[in-house]
């Protein structure tokens, strides 16, 4: 049954190409009725978007290149500024054709500089009978080059006069793009996610030759059993079927169970998958050393993931510093007087308290406090006196780049600098732990 | 200078053992990407360095020139502070690995320097660029050394400051050429890898195959450093307590930088062989005779003024007390033995510093300190064996079960046999008897001594039930010793192991003050290094404005009591000024303050019509005075009040 059908194609090239192309027919015949034939105009522009690996940029590749459609495929984030984006495509379309000979480069610094030699190179490459294909993946970089690149290239057609489409492909709605003076609106297609029957299918496409097709689309049932409620991503099931797939084989290979048992097969690899959850998916530990992990069985717990080294170890005053700059983060100013005060008798608990607002300062995050204050709170919190030195002043400037505290506001150093604590009250309390200093009695959330 | 020759030496052979470790897996992990190209993700090493940033730069620049030796010539070191955009970080890495091709043959140099100008800063130049350097065969003397394909390493020098947005970028771009450039990220990671989380999305990091690597920690660094360096008979000067001390709160304290701790030990060899007229007698031992031959008589009326010597000299019988101040020759005598002392001092010092630190690092509670170097400290600082921590050390040491003892005792053993010292010979016996005796033990003693010494065990894990532990220990001591109503064999070995050890850390662990010339090979002004290595630019400003007579040295500023006197320069007077406002300073009063202050001289015959109206010079003076103040950071203007300045500085009154 073939779903794709245009006359101007071969049956057995749509035939091909919707083998190639798994649940995604409508869009590929949506996208084949608006292509029309070589020779026919097709529409400016089209703005195809989807989530996160829902086969955008596959599907146009396999589309423009079974059919053997002149194009040109760019990525936008690669080619961050407009020239070099410019220069990528006319390259890309002088070397379409001679592909030994180098082309001499060409700088290309505006647009109309890029129209002017566009419609050369086309004239050149004997393209102007059939539609020339402009593919610009990750599209939503072009926003971020001048104002009129977008607009621009939105109506292509129309300014060099020939017979190109130019396809955006992008991650977000159309209307994120569309700029404040207006401009051509170009043709959107919205490609959905994959159900869990797509993503079935599709894994199951490519089994490796030496297992039978059943029993790998049993492998790859069980692991979208595991892995479908936390990641869609076909990219990532497809890098975690790599991974966990020597494992599954395993009972098989020592010759424990054959490839029909399935249960036999899943209580193996079921507390497995479960461990691969949470590290290798989280990027916890590097997929090549999970794979060294399954060889040597054993040591399992030796390898420790990335956030088991949370620790960072402090110079002794540098732990003060962190620890007075959290306090000023998150202690209101006029509590300074009760907290680091020796004989504050006058204001009472009671009455101290009535003026506390409901919320606490650590919901509200971290506040600035000025340079003068960390020092003085410094001083009172470390037990011996600490000299104002240099040591200690270029301290605070390395726990910045350290991105431990950060900088705020004005960047004039004579003018009295404000910093912000970005550190969790887990990590302060730790530090304080360290140095033997209580950091909850001081602080005013609870009190 | 040799010693900082090696202590350089000494710090790379620490880094290279770790880089070597991290390449052999960088190896492994890129042939083991080759095979598996299906997949899109970039190795990637983080390595995590530990605080002290300014020792990186140096462990940065090994790095890459190990790898550029054994791995690849490809090696780009990028900074964050260069790279504000991914444009400049393209154009960064472009410049670098093409001038590290250029640096391989020289022949094509200006070709690659004309077209650098208009090369196009992209990934595809890249990818030309390393087709084109792998592809052509030429250079065959080069690659013996690297593999076929050597990757290109990019390292990341601080990944903290980079910007979430620009690192992205860069791991996207690459993980797309992943297949035609076998690309390798290196990340400098300061504080804890949970900042790659936190900088890079999912989907972003999942790009990335990450590897951790832990760098030596900072202090262990250092204990090795020290170990290495002060810890020996090899370098002629050495620390005193003091110094050590200062140096060691520099680096415990402010930085975790092992760079500045070697930069405080060079300040200190520099200052002690200029400030010390004597310490030409300070180097090896094979120059030593030659040079106190060629000492002068001056030289020599120097060592007689030496406090050290001078008590010596006191102790001696009163016709060599003569001979000793009168005649240089004999005095050369003395000198020269008084130094073959002091070496053999050292000689033996180390070796019984090392195995005292063995028993007391074992301890509970390390009751002379965890670290060699804290024992050092002690031991420099006066008579160890006077000090309460050495009491509960022995305490503690006559309580220890007998295996302990045992592998203590070979320790000990191994290490005196080691080292060059040649009065070790009867120690080394002694111990060795020491052994064959607790060998003797083992059948009849084994057994009773389980139960203790399963309580000894839980005597090591507990950690803060130790007095409680310490009590019921104590209890079963006495209760067995009751109950068998005489000590055991084994007791009384152990007390008497006890006690000798006590009486070789008596005999060789004597304070350096106490031997006779020490000031020519110890280091002692402690106040120098401080001053030099903690400045304090505050209080240097204050003295300087507060007290002009301190660094002008001008009689005329001399008496200085409280008063402001009008000779002091102008910004002094100011900035005394300035202390006694608030924080929001009227410029009117100030200038008005100024000008009597200026003029107090000519007060007594003053003259009517200069009172009220200000000269003009001191106007001027006052004004430039006090935009030398704005420009030091005392004062700025302030917006709230017309005519009025806000301090900038607190606490002056």
């Amino acid at each position: 049954m073939p779903n794709l059908e245009h006359s101007a194609y071969p049956a057995a090239t749509l035939l091909h190409l919707e083998s190639l192309v798994p649940c995604r027919e409508s869009q590929v015949s949506m996208l084949l009725s608006i292509f029309g034939e070589r020779q026919q105009l097709s529409f400016p522009s089209i703005f195809i978007y989807g989530h996160t690996s829902s086969g955008k940029t596959y599907v146009m590749q396999t589309l423009l290149n079974t059919l053997q459609l002149p194009h040109v495929f760019v990525n936008c984030v690669e080619h961050f500024t407009s020239r070099l984006l410019l220069e990528e495509i006319l390259i890309q379309l002088q070397n379409r054709s001679s592909e030994t000979e180098e082309a001499a480069h060409v700088p290309c610094d505006t647009f109309n500089d890029f129209v002017r030699l566009f419609k050369q190179a086309i004239v050149s490459q004997g393209l102007q009978d059939e539609t020339f294909y402009i593919v610009l993946d990750r599209a939503e970089q072009l926003r971020e080059m001048e104002a009129n690149v977008l607009p621009a290239f939105l109506r292509l057609q129309e300014l060099t006069a020939r017979n190109v489409t130019v396809v955006l492909l992008s991650e977000i709605v159309w209307e994120l793009f569309r700029p404040n003076t207006g401009c051509f609106e170009p043709f959107t297609l919205y490609f959905p996610d994959y159900s869990i029957g797509h993503l079935q299918k599709i894994l199951c496409q490519n089994h490796p030759p030496e297992y039978s097709a059943d029993f790998y689309s049993a492998y790859i049932n069980i692991l979208l059993g595991v892995f479908y409620m936390v990641c869609r991503d076909l990219k990532e099931l497809q890098h975690l079927a790599a991974l966990n797939f020597s494992k599954y084989c395993e009972p098989v290979v020592r010759g424990e169970a054959n490839e029909r048992d399935t249960r036999k097969l899943w209580k193996n690899i079921e507390p497995h998958l479960k461990k691969a959850m949470q590290t290798v998916y989280l990027r916890e530990i590097s997929s090549s050393q999970w794979e060294r992990l399954q060889h040597d069985e054993g040591e399992a717990g030796q390898l420790k993931g990335l956030s088991a080294h949370a620790h960072v170890e402090l110079p002794y005053y540098s732990k003060f510093l962190l620890i007075a700059a959290y306090l000023a983060s998150y202690n209101p100013v006029r509590t300074d007087k009760r907290f680091f005060l020796k004989h504050h008798g006058k204001i009472k608990k009671t009455n101290f308290m009535k003026k506390h607002e409901k919320t606490s300062n650590h919901l509200l995050g971290p506040k600035p406090f000025p340079l003068d204050r960390l020092l003085a709170i410094l001083y009172s919190i470390v037990d011996n006196r600490v000299a104002p030195t240099a040591n200690i002043f270029s301290q605070i400037t390395s726990l910045v780049t350290l991105q431990l505290l950060s900088m705020v506001g004005n960047n004039d150093q004579l003018d009295g600098p404000r910093y912000k604590c970005t550190v969790s009250l887990d990590f302060i309390r730790a530090i304080a732990r360290t140095v033997n200093f209580d950091i909850i009695k001081y602080l005013y959330d609870f009190l | 200078n040799q010693i900082e020759e090696d202590l350089n030496k000494q710090l790379f052979d620490n880094l290279v053992s770790f880089l070597r470790r991290s390449h052999s897996e960088f190896q492994e992990k890129t042939t083991e990407w080759n095979c598996q190209m299906k997949s899109r993700e970039i190795p990637t090493a983080a390595l995590v360095l530990g605080v002290n940033v300014t020792d990186h730069d140096l462990t940065f620049r090994s790095l890459s020139e190990v790898l550029q030796n054994r791995v690849t010539p490809y090696v780009a070191l990028l900074q964050a502070k260069d790279c504000p955009g991914i444009k400049n970080l393209m154009q960064k890495l472009l410049g670098q690995l093409m001038n590290c091709y250029v640096d391989v043959d020289s022949e094509e140099d200006d070709y690659v320097q004309t077209s650098q100008n208009r090369i196009r800063c992209s990934m595809t130049s890249l990818i030309t660029w390393y087709e084109s350097v792998t592809k052509t065969p030429s250079k065959k003397r080069t690659s013996s050394r690297h593999w076929q394909s050597p990757p290109v390493v990019v390292i990341f020098k601080d990944m903290e400051s980079f910007t979430t947005k620009v690192l992205q970028d860069f791991i996207v771009i690459s993980s797309q050429h992943i297949h035609e450039l076998p690309l390798v990220l290196v990340f400098g990671i300061a504080t804890s890898p949970m900042i790659i989380h936190g900088l890079l999305p999912h989907s972003v990091s999942s790009l990335l195959c990450i590897e951790l690597f832990q760098s030596l920690s900072c202090k262990e660094h250092l204990s090795t450093i020290i170990d290495k360096v002060l810890l020996t008979t090899q370098f002629p000067l050495k620390l005193s307590e003091k110094v050590l001390q200062v140096l060691i709160n520099i680096f415990l304290y402010h930085d975790f930088s092992v760079q500045n701790f070697i930069k405080g030990f060079q300040l200190c060899i520099v200052e002690h062989f200029y400030t010390q007229p004597l310490s030409v007698l300070c180097c090896h031992q094979e120059e030593v005779k030659k040079r106190i031959n060629s000492l002068s008589h001056n030289q020599c009326e120097n060592i007689r003024r030496l406090p050290s010597f001078r008590r010596y000299v006191e102790n001696q019988p009163s016709e060599k007390q003569i001979a000793l101040l009168t005649t240089d020759g004999f005095l050369k005598e003395t000198v020269q033995q008084l130094l073959d002392d002091l070496n053999v001092y050292h000689e033996n010092y180390f070796p019984v510093l090392r195995c005292l630190h063995v028993f007391t690092s074992s301890l509970p509670k390390y009751p002379l300190g965890k670290q060699i170097r804290e024992l050092h400290c002690a031991c420099l600082e006066n008579r160890v064996w006077e000090t309460e921590e050495y009491e509960s050390f022995l305490q503690l040491a006559r309580m220890l079960n007998k295996c302990d003892l045992v592998t203590m005792l070979q320790k000990c053993v191994e290490i005196l046999v080691s080292s060059p010292g040649k009065e070790f010979d009867k120690t080394v016996e002694k111990l060795k008897e020491f052994l064959t005796q607790f060998q003797k033990l083992e059948g009849g003693c084994a057994l009773s001594y389980v139960p203790l010494q399963i309580k000894l065990k839980l005597f090591y894990n507990g950690t803060n039930g130790y007095h409680f532990l310490w009590y019921i220990l104590t209890l079963l001591e006495l209760k067995e010793s009751r109950r068998s109503k005489k000590l055991t064999k084994f007791e009384m070995l152990r007390f008497e192991v006890v006690d000798y050890i006590d009486s070789v850390v008596r005999n060789y662990l004597v304070p350096a003050d106490h031997k006779t010339l020490h000031e020519i090979v110890y280091f002692n002004t402690a106040s120098v290094l401080r001053e030099h290595l903690n400045a304090a630019p505050r209080v240097a400003l204050h003295t300087a404005l507060n007290n002009p007579y301190c660094y002008l040295k001008s009689q005329a500023l001399r008496s200085d009591g409280g008063s402001i006197s009008n000779k002091a320069p102008d910004i002094c007077i100011v900035y005394k000024l300035h202390l006694e406002c608030g924080r929001l300073i009227n410029l009117v009063d100030w200038l008005e303050a100024f000008s009597t202050v200026v003029t107090a001289v000519e007060g007594p015959n003053a003259d009517a019509p200069s009172s009220d109206q200000v000269d003009d010079v001191i106007h001027a003076r006052f004004i430039r005075a006090v935009s030398e103040l704005e420009l030091l950071g005392f004062i700025k203007p302030s917006k709230q009040k017309t005519d009025h300045v806000a301090r900038l500085t607190w606490g002056g009154c």
